[in-house]
């Protein structure tokens, strides 16, 4: 285990829907500045998880502490002021609003939004926005050098991958302390997924304490990324480790290729 | 770059003005072939605009100097009633039209940007205008201070649906405002104080002595002592859509489209969905209201069979029509459904009918409205 503080924790969370758990008393640690891979097969939890975590769903039973500090029953609002940040595993971007437009969704804490400013002072506004559209493009240049250039153009005339990459600025701008990636890569071809990986990591050196769990089934990306595995089926925790120690699990190998 | 900005308000003013020139023809013809024709006419020109790709550069200089164009839009609006100087009729359809923009502007706040439906418009116009009457009756308040009380009675009996509508969404919102609308009306009706089924009138409207209900002179110049009433709307059309425009352009305007599209998303970034709507739907009520109070003292007159229903479609098929979110497809509406009707008497009582079936054309085949949303442009020269 690293030395790192734990950052994120849970105890026992657990989330029902009518007769189905769909996470069961589910426990571990993630420590701050760790990329920890979340794994399972479908509807093992991954993304209720993820919910739930989040405030978009409460938790039945159970608690997270996030640096320190329950936020278990906090609204979603709160749970993102606190420096937890997400993509969906469906792309929820606005397409009909522009690049920079959905990106500064992603800034909302962060931007002045009183009525003076935006009203009245527009000398003002146009510096708010001009600095966040360089830092929001310093961003995206990371991912997509060309995308840079397509900043004021609206989400939907952009191709997926490429939303993608946007959904992931979007979580990124705000400088969260904790990054959920759901499945970034569906829909990729395997190159695709490994340079969109290159990248996150590529933001991650260059963001320093970054924190990321990450669910997705392209074990390769699990294999390079992750520091630690967390492998989930039906709702319960299988097992944690590294992916090599969870690659030779047997009850792992089990859930996954039904070899009994 | 001088020479691109002086392009660009030239281009603006190019564009108010063939706006103003076809709003004076519409304005002027009598004859209901010439009406016809005038129809064909506007039709050929957007054809023709879509058309000509030439014309594509100097429309996007246009759209980038908005203020250049408000201010010859406000020049040409103020010409047109020196062209129509004598005639009471069209003088008035000119401040009706301004005041539906000034009220379709707050219901562009509300379901254009933040996505609230209010199918009650013509309600929040009226508790405006009762609000100017029986404030200018029994008061001594300043006729100014009574219009700006409409629009904060109106925003502060809109707070009352508020519980309701941030508890449903979509269809069931829109219901809960309907049954409001109806209930407005009805209760004007039944209410002895409000009038009852005749209504009440209002006396002329003062600012500081000048009376808007005598005839305007202006050293030689004479004129129709609604064109009073215009100056009056153009002002305030002027303060709301500077209001309007700054806060579609600015983070509130993206908050409430982020709200409007995607509210799961939009609270898991931290935006508080409630907060943002009660913004957009009691400042747009404000504007519905202060353009009901001022249009009940250019009317003289207000009754609850002004606040139907049926009043309430209309302002929602403006914004329908112009096209859901953009302010100035809304102006072009306003025009279009106010001053259309009141031409083609050849329908008589069809002619509603005439305009029903247009909502429905533009709703099939050009759902984004005769302009559509522009995406946000914070500010010229951003990049």
């Amino acid at each position: 285990m690293s030395a790192s503080p734990t950052l994120l924790s849970c105890r026992d969370l657990s989330r029902r829907f009518g007769g189905l758990l769909a996470i069961d008393r589910l426990s571990f640690d993630v420590a701050e500045g760790e990329i920890l891979g979340l794994i399972g097969p479908n509807g093992s939890g991954k993304t209720t998880f993820f919910n739930v975590l989040t405030g978009i769903y409460p938790a039945s039973g159970g608690s997270v502490e996030f640096a320190g500090a329950r936020v278990t029953g906090l609204r979603p609002q709160q749970i993102y002021r606190v420096g937890i940040s997400r993509t969906f595993q469906r792309s929820r971007l606005c397409l009909p609003l522009s690049v920079f437009d959905n990106i500064m969704v992603g800034n909302h804490s962060r931007l002045d939004h009183g009525p003076w400013l935006n009203l009245f002072h527009r000398a003002g506004l146009r510096r708010q926005v001009s600095e966040n559209f360089a830092e929001a493009r310093e961003l995206i240049q990371v991912f997509n050098r060309s995308l840079a250039d397509r900043m004021l153009e609206a989400v939907g005339g952009i191709s997926l991958i490429d939303r993608r990459r946007i959904e992931i600025c979007r979580a990124m701008i705000s400088r969260p302390r904790l990054l959920l990636l759901d499945e970034p890569s569906a829909g990729m071809t395997r190159e695709e997924t490994s340079r969109l990986m290159d990248d996150i990591l590529e933001v991650k050196r260059r963001f320093g304490r970054l924190t990321i769990v990450l669910i997705e089934h392209e074990m390769s990306v699990i294999e390079r990324c992750t520091d630690r595995c967390v492998v989930l089926d039906y709702g319960k925790k299988l097992c944690e480790g590294t992916y090599a120690q969870v690659a030779q699990n047997p009850l792992v190998r089990q859930a996954y290729l039904g070899i009994s | 770059m001088p020479a691109a900005i002086s392009r660009g308000r030239v281009s603006a003013s190019a564009v108010a003005a063939v706006f103003a020139a076809g709003a004076a023809l519409f304005l002027a013809v009598e004859s209901q072939r010439g009406m016809l024709a005038l129809l064909l006419a506007a039709g050929a020109l957007v054809v023709a605009i879509r058309r000509l790709k030439g014309l594509r550069p100097f429309l996007q200089a246009a759209s980038e100097h908005e203020e250049t164009g408000a201010l010859a839009g406000v020049a040409f609006t103020l010409l047109l009633c020196v062209l129509f100087r004598d005639d009471h009729f069209t003088v008035f359809l000119i401040g009706r039209v301004l005041l539906a923009t000034l009220a379709c502007l707050g219901l562009h706040l509300q379901f254009g940007s933040a996505g609230v439906a209010n199918f009650a418009g013509a309600a929040f116009f009226g508790v405006g205008g009762y609000t100017a009457a029986i404030l200018s009756a029994h008061s001594p308040i300043p006729h100014i201070v009574a219009v700006a009380l409409g629009g904060a009675v109106s925003s502060l009996i809109g707070s009352l649906l508020l519980l309701p509508l941030l508890r449903t969404r979509g269809h069931y919102a829109a219901l809960i405002t309907i049954a409001f609308g109806l209930l407005f009306r009805t209760f004007a009706e039944v209410n002895d104080s409000l009038g009852g089924p005749q209504g009440l009138k209002l006396q002329g409207f003062q600012l500081f002595g000048w009376q808007f209900n005598e005839e305007l002179a202006i050293g030689p110049f004479h004129g129709s002592f609604y064109i009073n009433y215009v100056i009056a709307a153009v002002a305030l059309l002027a303060i709301a859509f500077a209001l309007v425009r700054g806060l579609d352009r600015s983070w509130l305007g993206l908050a409430l489209d982020a709200v409007r599209l995607d509210e799961t998303a939009a609270a898991a970034f931290g935006l508080e969905i409630a907060r943002w709507k009660i913004v957009a739907f009691t400042l747009g009520n404000f504007l519905i209201g202060t353009a009901g109070a001022l249009s009940a003292f250019m009317v003289g007159f207000i009754a609850p069979n002004n606040f139907t229903f049926a009043e309430s479609l209309t302002f929602v098929s403006i914004v329908l029509l112009g096209g859901i979110g953009n302010a100035w497809g809304v102006a072009l509406a306003a025009f279009i459904v106010v001053v259309l009707p009141e031409k083609l008497q050849i329908l008589q009582e069809y002619r509603f009918l005439l305009f029903a079936a247009l909502v429905i054309v533009v709703l099939r085949y050009r759902p984004q409205g005769l302009v559509p949303r522009p995406l946000r442009r914070y500010f010229r020269g951003l990049a």
